[in-house]
């Protein structure tokens, strides 16, 4: 038994949300090919499956826009809640096409087609907030409504194809209405294409084969296609989860100028936001924190910890960022005081408790020290507590990765060879960026590297930057190396290594005919 | 030097075994600290060679303990890992900017050794203040280059980078000479030659010339 659904469809949905005109030839491309244009496009000959190159030959002037499905369904957000404003339970089934039961609404309106009007005006109110998401920058009109059909039938799939049509098939009716209609309606190219070249090429044609038979021959998912051809859809909507907003606000008058003014909005702010994730059997594994200023900025940081937040470290948090906002260095400061703050919940994962490790791991030192390590991203900002991560490279610097403390430390190009590579012991210091260095001969000239990597003269004599010269005892070199020749950050040097009578050595590098001190052993 | 092993073994790590607020060092240094080890709360000033500051970390970061290194930003951290440093225990804030002296405070309440490099124009005050709280939170301070409150100096008085001839070989491993001198037990200086791998040389390594470089291990990779 099949239960009665709404469906509505805005066709080429695509491309409206993409905030082309209705009256204007534009198309929406994905892997090269439309996926959706508008009705003045349509009118041009072209449809889905076009290649750009003949959608451009058709006409020349269409505007063509990259497909962005996460485009697509912001700008039928406000469309979907217009809808579940008049009947709850909505299913959002792709872009500009969603289906909701029916029948607890055409009972209290009084009838299907009530509904459907009802439905409509709703969508109708929300189309310019729809419009505004899609609005580019320079549009100064709004946009005509556009096209929508709804369409009730029996089930999800009838009822989507009967809001093609914008028709209301009447109850049992469903198995009727689709027969006519080609099978190319069903969702399944390999099997469309097989029933075409059996003869079945309508729906009714399809859905007179006994379904066993359709079974056997065509497996479960032919079954499953034969029960929707025959108008049995058994598919319930699954309502949409409704988007809680988790965020809490609070509003400072007199603007907060000292961190000491945030520091009780702060806890209040965090119990608040806390008790609320609560209630909705929730946790966060980090916070964004939000300040407007009296003079108009808005300035954000999010924080992130590896483990649900309790309401007294969500509290630590929004104080040490106020400190770092109101006390903190000079750049980052805001200019006024602060007149509102919000904090919002990240990362929300299930309430489902936590255990401490037998064997204290994390451990009570870790938790110290995250939470010390916090404290001092508060003060100088997430990215000033850096942890390293060893990596792939062939220079000591490129070797180690740094990565921002609490962020997953995860190195990169562990896995592949890197032929040239400085051997071991690594440097003690690596000097980033290098210093300038110059490097003589027993005569007090200039050694250079030729092209061919052959050296002038041995090196005698060292010195870095505006310091004394430095005897040379030993040295090895010229190791080229070539990096990314491909690219336009392409780096050619040759590398050496030298030791001095005070008894450090240094891996120094020679390119463009200047030498550099990239590391030293000391 | 029979005496000498007895006083070594009088004075031996042995007896301190179950000394929690003793942070172990390695092997070598462990033979010329005053208490063959690192005492939590001390301030230790290490000067001459950031090989010997790695060699020193090496050994507590083995064992457990959390480090920080504040303000020093050419620390070779490929080296540290192959020292033996713990990288998912070692903080790094390279620039802590002017409120360094807040961001050591605070770390120094959690962690288990903190290593500052302090700014050429810091202030004397600064300084005595946090060997103050290090002492009275049970951390290590750890200060780069020489810093006057420090409790004992570790310095690298003579350094050799091995492995280098004219035009051939490569840098194979570092000797260093290691001076330790402070107050208290360690007012008298003491001195022990370091190879790369943290291990005491034989007392007649000093005199490094072939038959010295060919006993000295290459530094491993992790």
């Amino acid at each position: 038994m099949s239960v009665r659904m709404l469906a509505v469809h805005y066709p080429d949905w695509p491309v409206a949300a993409a905030g082309a005109a209705a009256e204007l030839p534009a198309a929406v491309l994905a892997a090269g090919r439309v996926v959706a244009a508008t009705p003045a496009a349509r009118a041009l000959g072209i449809g889905p499956g076009l290649r750009r190159r003949e959608a451009q030959a058709r006409c020349p002037g269409i505007v063509l826009e990259p497909d962005d499905p996460g485009r697509s369904a912001r700008v039928f957000e406000p469309l979907v809640v217009a809808v579940e404003s008049v009947i709850p339970g909505v299913e959002v089934r792709g872009p500009g096409e969603c289906v909701v039961p029916i029948r607890g609404a055409a009972r209290y309106f009084g009838g299907e087609e009530a509904a459907v009007g009802e439905v409509r005006r709703a969508l109708a109110v929300a189309w310019p907030a729809a419009d505004r998401l899609a609005g580019q920058a320079g549009a100064e009109s709004a946009r005509a409504l556009p096209r929508c059909g709804i369409g009730v039938a029996d089930g999800p799939f009838a009822a989507g194809v009967a809001a093609r049509t914008d028709i209301v098939v009447p109850p049992a009716g469903t198995a009727a209405f689709l027969a006519p209609l080609p099978v190319d309606l069903l969702d399944d190219d390999a099997l469309v294409d097989l029933l075409r070249r059996l003869g079945l090429v309508t729906l009714g044609s399809f859905a007179a084969l006994p379904a066993a038979d359709v079974a056997a021959r065509f497996g479960p998912a032919g079954g499953w296609a034969h029960r929707l051809a025959r108008g049995a859809d058994p598919r319930l909507a699954v309502a949409r989860e409704r988007p809680v907003d988790l965020g809490v606000v609070t509003a400072f008058d007199p603007p907060a100028e000292r961190a000491e003014q945030g520091a009780f909005a702060a806890r209040r702010l965090a119990e608040q936001a806390h008790d609320l994730l609560r209630a909705h059997g929730l946790a966060c594994t980090g916070i964004r924190i939000e300040a407007d200023t009296d003079g108009g900025e808005s300035h954000g940081r999010t924080w992130r910890h590896d483990g649900p937040l309790s309401a007294a470290a969500i509290t630590d948090r929004v104080r040490w960022q106020l400190d770092g906002w109101l006390i903190g260095i000079e750049v980052a400061r805001p200019t006024a005081g602060l007149v509102r703050l919000r904090v919002e919940p990240v990362g929300l994962l299930p309430a489902d408790g936590r255990q401490l490790g037998l064997w204290g791991e994390p451990g009570a030192a870790a938790g110290r020290v995250a939470r010390a390590l916090t404290r001092v991203q508060g003060l100088l900002g997430p990215d000033a507590v850096l942890t390293a991560v060893p990596a792939g490279g062939r220079d000591p610097a490129d070797r180690i990765r740094l990565v921002p403390w609490g962020e997953p430390r995860v190195g990169t190009g562990l896995d592949q060879p890197w032929p040239g590579v400085l051997p071991a012991p690594a440097p003690t210091l690596v000097h980033r960026p290098p210093l300038a260095a110059s490097v003589l001969d027993a005569d007090g000239e200039p050694v250079g590297v030729s092209a061919r990597c052959a050296l002038t003269a041995p090196p005698a004599r060292l010195a870095i930057g505006p310091g004394s010269l430095m005897a040379v005892t030993g040295w090895t070199g010229p190791w080229p190396v070539d990096e990314r020749w491909w690219e336009t950050d392409a780096r050619r040097r040759a590398r050496f290594q030298l030791s001095v009578e005070e008894g450090q050595a240094y891996l120094l590098a020679v390119a463009s005919g200047c030498w550099w001190v990239e590391a030293s052993y000391d | 030097m029979a005496l000498a092993a007895l006083q070594e073994v009088a004075r031996g790590p042995a007896r301190r075994a179950g000394d929690v607020r003793l942070l172990p060092v390695v092997s070598a240094l462990a033979a010329i600290l005053p208490e063959a080890g690192l005492r939590r709360g001390t301030t230790v000033g290490v000067s001459g060679s950031a090989s010997l500051l790695l060699t020193l970390l090496s050994g507590p970061s083995q064992a457990g303990a959390w480090c920080a290194v504040v303000g020093f930003a050419q620390l070779g951290l490929l080296a540290a890992a192959a020292t033996g440093i713990a990288l998912e225990r070692l903080a790094l804030i390279p620039g802590p900017g002017p409120r360094g002296p807040v961001v050591v405070a605070a770390l120094l309440a959690a962690m288990d050794i903190v290593v500052v490099c302090p700014p050429a124009r810091s202030r004397p005050a600064d300084g005595r203040r946090l060997t103050a709280r290090a002492r009275e939170r049970g951390t290590g301070l750890v200060a780069v280059g020489d810093w006057e409150a420090a409790d004992l100096r570790v310095t690298a008085v003579e350094r050799r980078w091995e492995g280098l001839g004219a035009g051939h070989g490569q840098v194979r491993a570092a000797n260093l000479l290691v001076e330790v001198s402070g107050r208290g037990a360690a007012r008298r200086p003491r001195r022990a030659w370091l190879s790369g791998t943290g291990e005491p040389l034989p007392s007649a390594a000093p005199d490094l010339g072939e038959a010295g470089a060919a006993r000295i291990r290459p530094i491993e990779v992790a």
